[in-house]
């Protein structure tokens, strides 16, 4: 974990209520590792956790959802205006799980951090097909930027306005595509389905309210079957297996 | 003019006064990779009890106006682990002040938990929490009144030979009593305070943000609240007192000293900036020379 400055370069709305934030480091050289960092905005005491969805050295790309009066004043924030991160957080997605063909499963603001293991994946040289839900034609985003990685992209939203109408189970059963791990991120509900639904091993990105984001206040706990797990530290990826619904 | 920041506490030296507060700091391992740790004056460890706890449902953190609730309900790997596997691998690491943090739900489970880590070598000093507001049955019964402070801290006494600080609760209407209670029950030192009981709402759900619904509250609005309570104890007792709430700034430490502190905890602003401790000792001497203070030992209690 490190601290660091960054200078807002963009910060400009992706889709209803999501903001893409590009960031540039205070040092060329430095290649942000984890899975998220922690925000510090100005006039809030916590740091807000948000997923890295592509880095680069120097450069970070995050998407966040406007949720609440932190991420408001952060949707605020001028090109040109510092930003206090804290780096290198959380164990994310094990790209070396997969063995051939990946199948990732996003929905909604779950999306983002899935483009950065299809990356991943990609430079592995794996077969990548991604299922990416949202609710309506609105909120559909990063879909142009998983088409350059991925050799299937499907989508799906609830009000059929883009792609398969339904959930991403609706997508997985109109492609059925062929996989041997899977990858999960988005609402608890989409992913705790989509663990029922796909047979073979798998992983997903949990979320949970967190305090310092670094493993130590322990305000992010919750219990799997090795025992209480940091979704913070621990996480926030955790087996198929391992997670207690 | 080198600055001395060393402060002696219970006879045991510590190279500056800032300790990261139970709690806020997890087991100090969690921070090993991060920072050096020698940095810091002393650690109090994550509150332990006899037996492992899993804790309180999430959400157990609430954001507020100036701090922040939780509720995490003594998540600890119980006292056995702490004494035969987290204190060894921090005493790897570190060489500082280490105090550990006892919780109990019984006069009886503090007092085999603080004979248990009175018993470990790389403990030095031991902090019974009496105070704790999140536990349904435990702590708070304790710290709310003057004959069970005293009882436990008697209890507690009668078999440690370490020096024994009663971390005392804030939530009470007469905090001198209390304080007095422990030091004629032989406390060798007192911190306070722990956490401000308090609650938020989700307006949109209509429900506590918190999962156990109340939580305690800390953080930088509590600082004037704390070191009233700071200064009124020490000015009414003669054992040490670790001073601790809302602290955030070199400034805020110097305060806390002024109004009686030996040492002083930061809690809350660790978990917004984990690296707050190391920040603020190095701003003290900076702070010192501004003030004209060479020790800082001698403006403890100077106000």
């Amino acid at each position: 974990m490190e601290k660091r400055r960054y200078t807002i370069l963009s910060n400009t709305p992706v889709a209803a209520g999501a903001y893409r934030l590009d960031l540039l480091a205070d040092n060329s050289e430095f290649v942000p590792e984890g899975e998220f960092v922690d925000v510090s905005v100005p006039g809030f005491f916590l740091r807000r956790p948000l997923s890295i969805c592509d880095c680069h050295p120097g450069y970070l790309t995050l998407v966040y959802k406007v949720v609440g009066q932190g991420t408001e004043a952060l949707s605020d924030m001028p090109e040109g205006s510092e930003l206090e991160v804290l780096t290198g957080l959380g164990r994310g997605f094990d790209p070396e799980a997969c063995r051939e063909r990946a199948l990732l499963v996003g929905g909604g603001l779950g999306v983002p951090p899935l483009l950065l293991l299809a990356k991943r994946l990609k430079a592995r040289g794996k077969h990548v097909t991604a299922v990416l839900g949202f609710n309506t034609a609105d909120d559909v985003l990063l879909v142009k930027q998983f088409r350059h990685v991925c050799d299937i992209v499907a989508v799906s939203t609830v009000d059929g306005s883009v792609g398969v109408k339904g959930f991403v189970t609706d997508a997985i059963l109109a492609i059925r595509p062929t996989f041997d791990y899977f990858y999960t991120c988005g609402p608890t509900v989409m992913m705790k389905v989509v663990c029922q639904a796909l047979e073979g091993p798998g992983e997903m990105s949990l979320e949970e309210r967190m305090g310092c984001g670094a493993g130590f206040c322990y305000g992010c706990s919750i219990q799997t079957i090795n025992g209480p797990r940091r979704v913070c530290k621990d996480g926030p990826v955790f087996k198929k297996e391992e997670v207690l619904w | 003019m080198v600055n001395d920041l060393s402060v002696d506490l219970c006879g045991i030296r510590l190279w500056n006064p800032v300790i990261p507060a139970s709690g806020t700091f997890g087991f100090g391992l969690e921070l090993a990779d991060s920072m050096d740790l020698n940095d810091l004056g002393g650690i109090s460890l994550k509150g332990t009890t006899r037996e492992a706890r899993f804790g309180n449902p999430t959400p157990r953190i609430a954001e507020c106006e100036g701090g922040m609730i939780n509720s995490v309900g003594l998540q600890n790997p119980g006292i056995d682990v702490l004494v035969n596997d987290k204190v060894p691998a921090l005493r790897k690491v570190y060489d500082g002040c280490v105090i550990a943090n006892i919780s109990g739900f019984s006069v009886d489970e503090y007092r085999e938990c603080c004979a248990k880590a009175d018993a470990c070598e790389g403990i030095d000093i031991i902090e019974v929490n009496v105070s704790c507001p999140n536990v349904h049955q435990g702590g708070m019964a304790f710290g709310t009144s003057a004959a069970s402070a005293a009882e436990v801290t008697a209890a507690v006494k009668a078999v440690c030979r370490k020096p024994v600080f009663l971390k005392l609760s804030p939530n009470v209407t007469d905090i001198v009593s209390i304080a007095r209670a422990c030091e004629d029950a032989g406390a060798d030192g007192l911190t306070l305070v722990n956490t401000f009981l308090g609650m938020r709402i989700d307006i949109a759900r209509r429900k506590p943000v918190i999962a156990n619904k109340m939580g305690g509250f800390s953080g930088r609005a509590v600082f004037p609240i704390a070191l009233r309570m700071v200064y009124q104890v020490a000015h009414a007792c003669r054992i040490p007192v670790m001073g601790c709430g809302g602290v955030a700034s070199a400034r805020d430490v110097v305060e806390m000293m002024m109004a009686g502190a030996t040492a002083v905890q930061v809690g809350a602003e660790n978990i917004r900036n984990p690296f707050a401790c190391p920040e603020i000792i190095a701003e003290l001497p900076v702070l010192m020379d501004e003030l004209g203070i060479n020790t800082l030992q001698e403006i403890i209690g100077t106000v």
